[in-house]
């Protein structure tokens, strides 16, 4: 009954809110760890990659011989990758309200370990992991990934 | 094609050479449920206990038993880079209302330390409700509830920059119940601290 005469302002509120929040959807995830050289090729351009450095959909981000990185994306997937690797995070949609979305990333080189986070867990095969020769679809959580030279 | 490269891969394949690449499934720390479904071209197979792996090799994946020794030697780098896990905080309202429970009030403060531990913070708040009322209302309420959890936090000292308010109205209870059910437990906001 109390909710009843909370309902207008409380949903007032929202749009409010709603529409003061700027909106920052090209962002999918942050760099949480990193060592030696890590690089983030964005739309043709290479970026030094940095702790606290915000990723987007199509970045390409590369480790030298000396280099790890690790990433905590927007539902709370762990990407890190280890010496001379190249991770595309080709494909990135999530929807925090209902927690779907569609995650593909591909290692081309070097190694990777995961563990899946809400997207995986609202829907099994709604995150894959593509290697050169094959593809890995995630039903949960813990994994480990390797290309040969 | 199925030259003499081939013939000596099947011989190498029993050493472990030629494979294009392995992946290994990990122990779920949480004790959870895992499975990972690797696909060659149109061969398959289901990865479901720890250390079970599959090598790529080119007739398909093989499955074996990786081991703990294999795993760090292969990734032991990538996992030492792996981000601090997600932590995950739970406070309570008070029904129909945004403000907490009294209990509630201390949680706040171990949010703070967690916060504290990590190099670059991002905060999630995300706010729940139970079952009485519409979706629409629960989903204005349940991020009005996680709007109370950001002005707190920031009250405490936390750049606004990092925190990101969510409502998720009924849509995920922890105690599932029927339509319409006042349920303590349910109407919650949760913090997680990556």
């Amino acid at each position: 009954m109390s909710r009843l005469s909370f309902a207008l302002p409380a949903l007032l509120a929202a749009l409010a809110l709603g529409f003061a929040t700027p909106a920052v959807a090209a962002e999918i995830g942050q760099i949480k760890v990193m060592k030696g050289q890590v690089s983030v090729e964005r739309n043709g351009q290479v970026y030094p990659g940095s702790v606290g450095m915000r990723v987007e959909t199509s970045d390409v981000l590369k480790t030298g011989s000396d280099g790890s990185v690790g990433v905590t994306m927007k539902d709370d997937s762990l990407l890190s990758a280890g010496p001379n690797s190249i991770l595309s995070l080709d494909r990135y949609d999530f929807d925090p309200v209902t927690n779907n979305g569609r995650f593909d990333a591909q290692l081309k080189k070097g190694s990777l370990a995961v563990i899946s986070g809400r997207i995986a867990k609202q829907a099994p095969d709604a995150m894959t992991i593509r290697t050169p020769s094959a593809i890995l679809g995630v039903r949960g959580t813990e994994f480990a990934v390797s290309v040969s030279d | 094609m199925f030259g003499r490269w081939h013939v000596l891969c099947v011989l190498a394949i029993f050493l472990g050479a030629c494979s294009t690449g392995t992946v290994v499934l990990l122990p779920e720390k949480d004790g959870g449920d895992t499975a990972l479904v690797v696909k060659q071209g149109d061969k398959e197979v289901l990865l479901s206990e720890p250390y079970s792996a599959a090598l790529q090799t080119p007739f398909g994946p093989r499955v074996y038993h990786s081991s703990p020794e294999e795993v760090e030697q292969v990734f032991g780098v990538a996992l030492a880079a792996q981000p601090m896990r997600p932590k995950q905080f739970t406070l309570y309202f008070i029904e129909g209302k945004d403000e907490f429970t009294e209990e509630s009030k201390h949680i706040v403060e171990g949010v703070f330390a967690e916060i504290s531990r990590r190099p670059v913070p991002d905060v999630l708040v995300i706010g729940h409700t139970d079952t009485v009322g519409s979706d629409q209302v629960n989903d204005a309420l349940s991020r009005q509830r996680a709007e109370t959890v950001r002005v707190a936090l920031i009250d405490h000292g936390i750049t606004p920059e990092v925190i990101t308010v969510i409502g998720r109205g009924k849509r995920d209870p922890v105690v599932p119940t029927g339509e319409g059910v006042s349920e303590p437990r349910n109407r919650r906001v949760e913090i997680i601290v990556r």
